[in-house]
C-alpha cells in the first residue's frame, strides 16, 4: 500500500507524458508512402489556407462525424489516406462506408436498411441519387427555419454527397488512368504556343470522346479546393487556383506551374501503387514549397502538427482523470491525492492552453471567433479560475469543479466541431479583432465564471445531501468561493454586455436592440446582480446562495445555446436539432438540483 | 400619514424591492425574447420594453388588460429604488466608492435607454451608384405625397404622414387648393390585378390605376427584411365637386397624376422622408468576399458629402464598423441590393448616443474598484 502510494505520482506522470507525446513516435500512416508529408501541403479552401490534412479531417467529420474511418476488419483508415484514395483511386473509396445516415425517415425514403452502424458507401447511394436529389429539391423550397427534421437531414445528405463528389474530382477527373501522362502531353501543346482550341485537338492521351481541355474545365468546376499557389511568398489568397484552371490558363511563356505537375505526379504515383514515384514527387514539391512559399507552407505544416497533436481531445481525457483523483481525495489520502489532482490539473490546463495558443496563432484572431471556440474558451476560463481557487483553498473542490467543467465544455466543443472546419473566416461585421478581443472575451469569461459558480454550488449540494463529507469549514469556504466567483462573473458579463452594446452602436447604429443574444447576456448580468443583492440584503443564506448559483447554470445555458435555437435575430447561428434535447435535459437536471437544497442535510452542520 | 410615507420610503429604498424588480426584469426580458418569434423585433420592443405595461387583449374584447409591468415601469421603479437607497441607507464612505460608481453608471444606462427610446430616429438611405440624395427614408412609415409639378424650377411637395392618414377623415392643407378625403386606409396590403381575382368586390377607386387593382388588407409584417405595402383610397374634393377617388400605394412604382386649376399634380405613397441640409452622392459600392467562397469579407460605400452651408465637399469611405458621423447623424453601411449596384445606408440620429459610453466607463471602473477591494481584503485575511 505504501509502495503504491509512493509510486502513484510517477506512474501518473509517466502515463500522462506518454499519452500526450506518443503521437510523435508513430510511423507512417501507410507503410512506404509519405502520406503525412502529403497531408502538410497547403491548399486554399473557404477563404483560408490550410493543410490537406485539415481538408481530409473536416470532410470526414462532415460525412461521418469521425476524424478517421473505422473499417469492417477493425482497422482504421486515417483521414488523409482516405482522402488520397478518394482523389486517386475512387473505385476503392466508393465502397468505403463514409456516409453516416441516422434519420429513420431519410433511411425509409431512400429504401436503405440493414447496415448495423448506419454507415453507407457512395456506391450504395449512387442508385438512389435521383431520390436524394428530388427530396432535397423539394425541401430546398421550404424556408430554412420551417423545414422538418427529415427535410433538413435530406438537404444535408445531398450536400454531403456533393462534397464527396467534388473531393473525388479535385486532383484529377475521377478514374483518370494516367493523369501525369495526360498533363505531360498537354504540356507539349502548351510549349508549342498553341491557343486553347488547338491544344485540345493536339492532346494525345485524352480519353476517347472528350478532349483534355474539356476535362480540365470540368476539373476547374468541380474541384473542392484550390491547391495551386501563386508563385512567390507575396501571392494573395485570391490568386490560388484549381488544378483545372492552372492548366487551362498556362501559356508558352510561363509553362505549366510546377505545383500542377507535382500534383499530377503524386496522383498517378498513388493510383499506380508506385510508392517510390509518389514519395519522390511529394519530396520534390515539399522542396518547392519551402523555397517559394516560406511562411505559408510552414503555417500549414504547423496546423497539420496541431491536428495530430489534438490538444483538446487530450486535455479532455486528462480532465476526467483529475476529476476522479479530486473526488477520491475527499474519501482517501486527502493531501496526496489532492496534490496530484492539482498537478495533473495544471498539466491538462497547460495542454489546453497550448491548443488555444495554436488556434490564436493559426487564425491570427483572438481566442473566440465562433460557437466552437467559445466552448473551448469557456472551459479554459473556468479551469483557470478553478486553479486559482484550488491554490487558495487547497481542498480539492477547485480541482474537481475545474476538471468537470473543462471536460464538459470540451465535449460540447467536440460536438460543435462536427459541422466542419472550426477556423472559418469571419463574416464582414465580425471582421474586427479589437471587438472580438474585448467584448467577446469578456462575455465568454462571464459565461465561464457563472458556470463555475454554478458547479461549485452543485458540489456543495451533492456533498451535503448525499454524503457526509461536507464539514462546516468546507461549507463556509464553498460559500465564499461561490460569492467571489459570482462577483467575478458580474464584472465580466456586465462589462462584456455593455461593450457589445457599444460595438452594436458602432456597426448597426444603436446601442441596444433587444436582440435575443443581447437579451440573453443581459439576463446573466441581472441574475448575477440579483444573487449579489439578495446576499447583501440577507434575503438568502448559504443554501439559498447555492440554489441561486445553480440557477445561473440555466440562465447561462439559455444565453449560450437557447437563444440560438429561436432561429431569429442578428446572432442566430442556425438550428441545432440535436443539441435541443440535451439543453432541456441539462436545465431540468439543474432544477432538480435546486430542489435538492430543500432536503435535510446528511450530517447537519453545527450552527454557527 | 407621515408614518405611512416613511413606510413607503422604506419599501422604496429596500434591497428586497431591488431583487424583486430585477427578477421582474428577467421575466420580462425572457418573454420579450420568446415573443419576437411571433411579433418580430419591433413590435416586441414596443410591447414589452418601450411600454409601461405589457397589455393583453383577450379575443373578442375591444380593450386590453395590463398583465405585467413593462420596461419603462420597471426601469423607472429601479431608478427610484436606487435613488431612494442612496438617499437613505447609504453612508458615503470611501469603502463604498465602487458601489457608488457602479450605480451612477446604471443610472446613466437607464436614462440613456429611455432617451434613445424617446428621441432616436432611424432611417435608411437607398442609393444607386452615381446618384445623389438629400433625404433618408423611414423603413416602416409611409407618407402620402401630393406634388405640384407645374413650376419649371421647383416641385411643391405636401407630404401627409401615415399616422394622420390612419385617423383623419378629411385633410385640408393651405398649399393645396382642394381637400383630401381619406376613403379607406390600409396599413399593409396585398395588391393584385383585377383580372386575376375573379370575384373581387368593386373598387373604391373611380379613376387611375386603382380601378384595375384589388387591394386586400393583411396584417402588418413582422419580418425585419420586409416592409409594409400601405394602400390608401383618397378622394380629391374641389369647390366644384369631387375629381375622383384614387388608389395610392407604395407598392405602385409609377406616380399617378391629375390636373386642377391649371396645375399638374402627382399622387404617390412613399416611405416617409427626412430631408437633410446636405447631400450625399454614392460614388462606389464594394462587396468583398473571401476567395473561393461567398462569405462576405467587407461591404463599403465611397460617398461624396456636399454641404453648402458648411462649405464641406469631401469623399468618405463608409465600411463595416466604421460609420460616418456628421452633423448629428451617423451613417452606417447596412445593406446592398440590385446586384451590388445599390447601397443601403442606415441613418441614425441619436442625440444621447454618448451616454452608454459614459455608463460603460463608470460601471467598469466601479466593478473593478469594488471587487479589487474585496479581493485585496480576502488575500490579506488569508495571508497575515
Amino acid at each position: 500500500m505504501k509502495l503504491l502510494k509512493k509510486l502513484t505520482p510517477w506512474l501518473v506522470a509517466t502515463f500522462c507524458l506518454y499519452f500526450v507525446i506518443a503521437f510523435i513516435f508513430e510511423g507512417e500512416l501507410k507503410p512506404g508512402y509519405a502520406l503525412r508529408e502529403f497531408g502538410r501541403f497547403p491548399v486554399l479552401l473557404n477563404g483560408r489556407i490550410k493543410p490537406l490534412d485539415t481538408v481530409a479531417r473536416t470532410s470526414l467529420l462532415i460525412l461521418c462525424g469521425k476524424q478517421s474511418l473505422r473499417l469492417d476488419d477493425g482497422k482504421s483508415l486515417s483521414a488523409i489516406e482516405w482522402l488520397t484514395e478518394l482523389m486517386t483511386r475512387p473505385e476503392l473509396a466508393d465502397d468505403r462506408k463514409v456516409f453516416k445516415i441516422t434519420n429513420p425517415d431519410t433511411l425509409g425514403a431512400l429504401g436503405l436498411q440493414g447496415e448495423e452502424n448506419k454507415n453507407y458507401s457512395f456506391s450504395q447511394l449512387v442508385p438512389r441519387a435521383q431520390d436524394i436529389e428530388r427530396q432535397a429539391e423539394l425541401a430546398s423550397n421550404v424556408e430554412d427555419q420551417l423545414r422538418t427534421p427529415f427535410q433538413r437531414d435530406v438537404v444535408k445528405l445531398y450536400e454531403r454527397a456533393t462534397l464527396y463528389f467534388r473531393l473525388k474530382n479535385s486532383l484529377e477527373v475521377a478514374d483518370t488512368d494516367d493523369f501525369q501522362a495526360e498533363v505531360q502531353a498537354y504540356a507539349k501543346t502548351v510549349s508549342l504556343g498553341l491557343p486553347l482550341v488547338k491544344r485540345a485537338r493536339n492532346s494525345e492521351s485524352a480519353e476517347p470522346g472528350s478532349d483534355a481541355t474539356q476535362r480540365f474545365s470540368f476539373l476547374a468546376q468541380s474541384a473542392y479546393f484550390f491547391p495551386i499557389p501563386p508563385a512567390g511568398p507575396n501571392g494573395k489568397p485570391e490568386q490560388w487556383k484549381k488544378i483545372g484552371d492552372s492548366l487551362l490558363t498556362a501559356t508558352k511563356e510561363i509553362g505549366i506551374p510546377t505545383p500542377a505537375l507535382a500534383y499530377a505526379a503524386i496522383a498517378t504515383g498513388y493510383r499506380k501503387g508506385d510508392a517510390a514515384a509518389f514519395n519522390s514527387a511529394v519530396d520534390e514539391y515539399r522542396g518547392w514549397l519551402q523555397e517559394h512559399l516560406g511562411k505559408i507552407a510552414r503555417t500549414a505544416r504547423l496546423e497539420a502538427f496541431f491536428n495530430s497533436f489534438a490538444p483538446f481531445y487530450k486535455s479532455m481525457t486528462l480532465y476526467v482523470l483529475v476529476f476522479i483523483l479530486a473526488c477520491g481525495s475527499w474519501l482517501v489520502w486527502p493531501t496526496t491525492l489532492g496534490r496530484y489532482a492539482f498537478y495533473l490539473l495544471i498539466f491538462s490546463f497547460a495542454i489546453h492552453t497550448v491548443g488555444l495558443l495554436f488556434r490564436i496563432y493559426l487564425e491570427g484572431r483572438p481566442p473566440v471567433t465562433n460557437l466552437y471556440s467559445s466552448a473551448v474558451f469557456i472551459g479554459w476560463g473556468a479551469v483557470l479560475l478553478g486553479i486559482l481557487l484550488e491554490r487558495f483553498y487547497d481542498n480539492g473542490i477547485g480541482s474537481a469543479t475545474a476538471s468537470i467543467l473543462g471536460f464538459l465544455t470540451l465535449l460540447i466543443a467536440h460536438h460543435l466541431s462536427l459541422d466542419g472546419d472550426t477556423m472559418e473566416m469571419m463574416r464582414a461585421v465580425l471582421d474586427t479583432n479589437g471587438w472580438l478581443a474585448t467584448h467577446v472575451v469578456c462575455i465568454t469569461l462571464g459565461y465561464a465564471s457563472t458556470y463555475l459558480a454554478g458547479f461549485l454550488a452543485l458540489i456543495y449540494i451533492i456533498r451535503s445531501v448525499f454524503t457526509s463529507s461536507l464539514d462546516n469549514e468546507t461549507a463556509t469556504s464553498l460559500s465564499r468561493m461561490v460569492y467571489g466567483i459570482v462577483c467575478f462573473a458580474t464584472l465580466f458579463s456586465f462589462v462584456g454586455t455593455i461593450l457589445g452594446g457599444i460595438w452594436a452602436d458602432q456597426s448597426w447604429g444603436r446601442f441596444w436592440g433587444w436582440d435575443p443574444k443581447e437579451n440573453g447576456a443581459l439576463l446573466i448580468v441581472l441574475w448575477n446582480a440579483i444573487i449579489l443583492h439578495a446576499r447583501w440584503g440577507g434575503l438568502v443564506r448559504q443554501r439559498g446562495l447555492m440554489a441561486m448559483a445553480v440557477f445561473g447554470n440555466i440562465v447561462t445555458s439559455w444565453s449560450w445555446f437557447g437563444v440560438n435555437m429561436l432561429g431569429i435575430g442578428l446572432h442566430s447561428y442556425g438550428f441545432m436539432d440535436k443539441a435541443f434535447p440535451w439543453l432541456i435535459a441539462f436545465m431540468m437536471s439543474q432544477v432538480v438540483m435546486m430542489a435538492l437544497v430543500a432536503l435535510p442535510l446528511k450530517k447537519p452542520l453545527p450552527v454557527k | 400619514m407621515v408614518r405611512y410615507l416613511i413606510a413607503c420610503g422604506r419599501v422604496l429604498s429596500s434591497l428586497r424591492l431591488t431583487v424583486v424588480l430585477l427578477g421582474l426584469g428577467m421575466v420580462l426580458i425572457f418573454f420579450g425574447t420568446l415573443d419576437q418569434v411571433h411579433l418580430g423585433i419591433h413590435a416586441a420592443q414596443a410591447k414589452y420594453f418601450r411600454s409601461l405595461f405589457v397589455l393583453w387583449q383577450p379575443a373578442g374584447i375591444g380593450w386590453s388588460i395590463p398583465i405585467f409591468p413593462g420596461g419603462y415601469l420597471i426601469g423607472t421603479l429601479l431608478f427610484l429604488n436606487l435613488v431612494a437607497a442612496h438617499g437613505t441607507r447609504f453612508k458615503p464612505t470611501p469603502k463604498k466608492i465602487g458601489i457608488f460608481t457602479i450605480h451612477a453608471g446604471v443610472v446613466v444606462l437607464l436614462l440613456g435607454e429611455l432617451l434613445t427610446g424617446l428621441f432616436a430616429k432611424e432611417s435608411m438611405m437607398r442609393m444607386d451608384i452615381g446618384t445623389a440624395q438629400n433625404y433618408s427614408e423611414a423603413p416602416r412609415e409611409t407618407e402620402l405625397a401630393i406634388i405640384d409639378t407645374s413650376s419649371k424650377d421647383d416641385d411643391l411637395v405636401v407630404a401627409i404622414p401615415e399616422s394622420l392618414l390612419a385617423h383623419a377623415n378629411v385633410i385640408q392643407h393651405p398649399a393645396l387648393p382642394f381637400m383630401l378625403k381619406i376613403v379607406k386606409f390600409m396599413a399593409n396590403t396585398a395588391l393584385a390585378m383585377r383580372s386575376q381575382v375573379p370575384n373581387a368586390p368593386p373598387s373604391l377607386a373611380t379613376t387611375g390605376i386603382g380601378t384595375n387593382v384589388v387591394a386586400t388588407e393583411i396584417p402588418r409584417t413582422v419580418k425585419q427584411d420586409e416592409r409594409d405595402l400601405t394602400t390608401v383610397f383618397v378622394q380629391i374634393n374641389t369647390v366644384e365637386g369631387p375629381l375622383g377617388t384614387w388608389l395610392v400605394s407604395n407598392a405602385l412604382g409609377m406616380p399617378q397624376s391629375f390636373s386642377y386649376d391649371g396645375h399638374n399634380y402627382e399622387l404617390r405613397m412613399r416611405q416617409k422622408r427626412y430631408y437633410k441640409p446636405f447631400t450625399i452622392k454614392l460614388l462606389d459600392f464594394r462587396h468583398d468576399i473571401y476567395p473561393g467562397t461567398d462569405i462576405p469579407k467587407n461591404f463599403s460605400s465611397r460617398i461624396r458629402l456636399i454641404d453648402s452651408r458648411q462649405k464641406e465637399d469631401r469623399n468618405v469611405l463608409i465600411y463595416m464598423n466604421s460609420p460616418l458621423r456628421y452633423s448629428g447623424y451617423t451613417f452606417y453601411q447596412a445593406g446592398f441590393d440590385n446586384n451590388d449596384k445599390t447601397s443601403i445606408l442606415q441613418v441614425v440620429k441619436n442625440p444621447t448616443f454618448i451616454l452608454p459610453y459614459i455608463a460603460c466607463g463608470l460601471v467598469g471602473a466601479g466593478l473593478l474598484t469594488q471587487f479589487s477591494m474585496h479581493l485585496v481584503g480576502f488575500l490579506r485575511r488569508r495571508r497575515p
